[in-house]
């Protein structure tokens, strides 16, 4: 819609990118921007310039931990209606996903967003939305908390947020990054100075870029200038939609809602501050509090899918290919993780797009 | 999963809002925003998360290719390192 996919300011780009002579590992955390990276071919492109783009932890199906999704499992058998996003149904659980729950008789509903599982709950359902997604999602569950849904729904909360978790990364060391590209949508509504305090305390330059080709060409564009000038700052590259102080309103109805708590992440420990619980006046809408009888029955280890390589993929120390299992035991069709499921998971995005 | 489609407001009761998707309408809520016919948004899990600028879209494409002119002109003036 407007004009963000100019070809010939794209090739001019790359072209200083090159002149540049850089040789810099840079990680964006986003899903959205893996599949701008593979779906028009940028990958190859930024590779001959010496850059070399990591996926982090930016997909929030693949980061919702095997303890979470065996627990909307067992709501769903234990004859609750589940209400989740499409993607999530097919992840591997430790003997069944929410799709083969499905499919043994368990009511589980692929929802668009939470208003439409409030519209089954209305109609007299006993109903737990598996409440995933980072801040461009967190908000909309709260909106819909707030606005007092009917006494049968609750939520099994597993959103997470993104700037303390770029810190943890970092914190962990496990390998050099040169800066982050951070994610568009998550950034309109958390605005750009949360990041700050990562460029000032971890020398770290970042870039907020949109999803369009032209967006992430710039957006490497301007990180890659901040490197080479030895300078580290948050830069706005998509302007068009974030906001310095990002969206008021939809913060102070999160605030409202959530409080922040530590929650672990797929392929990652207990990560401090990183996700978001129900404040006690909302406890009525916590399925874990409300079930928590039938949830006590579940196993104190859940282990990840047997070799699976999820976790390194989602920390950016692999590239998904390399995985044993990528494309033979493991595809699309019968995925063994998550990052092989989701729309925005690096190892679905490698086989679509043939890396 | 937080992908944003565009649309356009076309009219707004309430907290819900019909946008135009290029052509199909959607109900979508704007709780989260405020909004007024004719504006754009960026659409998420039925929410509209944000507006959409549109001066400054073109705005921002108008001031790359100003940045990378210039970016240019001095590394041929062999400026390089310190100032790309
Ligand atoms: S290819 Fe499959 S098994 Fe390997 S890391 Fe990806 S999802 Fe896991």
């Amino acid at each position: 819609m407007f004009r963000f996919r100019d070809r010939e300011l794209g090739a001019r780009i790359f072209e200083r990118l090159k002149s540049l002579e850089l040789d810099i590992r840079i990680m964006h955390v986003c899903g959205t921007h893996q599949d701008t990276l593979m779906r028009f071919g940028l990958a190859p492109l930024f590779r001959d310039a010496g850059i070399e783009i990591r996926q982090g932890p930016g997909c929030p199906v693949c980061v919702t931990t095997p303890r979470e999704l065996e627990e909307a499992i067992l709501l769903a058998e234990s004859g609750k209606t589940i209400a989740v996003f499409g993607d999530m149904m097919r992840v591997p659980g430790v003997s069944r996903s929410l799709e083969a729950a499905k499919a043994a008789g368990s009511d589980v509903r692929v929802v668009y967003g939470i208003d439409d599982a409030i519209a089954l709950a209305n109609r007299g359902k006993e109903l737990v939305f598996m409440a995933v997604g980072f801040e461009t999602t967190a908000p909309t569950t709260a909106s819909a908390i707030l606005s007092r849904p009917p006494p049968g729904f609750s939520i099994l909360c597993c959103h997470r947020t993104i700037p303390l978790a770029l810190k943890a990364l970092l914190d962990m060391g496990e390998m050099q990054i040169d800066g982050f590209i951070n994610p568009g949508h998550v950034s309109a509504i958390t605005g750009t100075a949360v990041y700050d305090f990562i460029s000032r305390d971890y020398g770290m330059p970042q870039v907020v870029a949109g999803f369009e080709p032209l967006d992430l060409v710039m957006g490497v564009y301007m990180l890659a200038r901040q490197i080479r000038n030895g300078e580290a700052k948050v830069e706005n590259e998509y302007t068009r939609v974030v906001k310095p102080e990002g969206n008021r309103r939809a913060l102070g109805i999160m605030d409202a809602v959530f409080e922040p708590c530590h929650v672990a992440w797929r392929g990652f420990p207990v990560l401090p501050g990183t996700g978001l619980g129900l404040k006690a006046d909302f406890e009525e809408f916590d399925a874990r509090k409300k079930y928590e009888e039938i949830l006590s029955g579940l196993d104190t280890h859940i282990g990840e899918p047997e070799g699976c390589c999820c976790g390194e993929v989602l920390r950016g120390l692999m590239e998904p290919d390399v995985c044993s299992l990528f494309g033979s035991e493991c595809t699309p069709e019968h995925p063994v993780g998550p990052c092989m499921v989701s729309s925005e998971g690096g190892c679905c995005i490698a086989f679509r797009y043939g890396r | 999963m937080c992908l944003a489609v565009p649309g356009k407001v076309i009219e707004v009761a309430g907290v819900t809002a019909k946008v135009d998707f290029g052509g199909a309408s959607r109900e979508v809520n704007v709780s989260l925003v405020e909004v007024a016919a004719g504006d754009y948004v960026a659409v998420h899990a039925g929410f509209a998360i944000e507006k959409i600028n549109r001066d400054e879209a073109l705005e921002s494409i108008r001031l790359w290719k100003e940045l990378i002119d210039k970016d240019v002109q001095v590394q041929g003036q062999g400026t390089r390192s310190q100032d790309i």
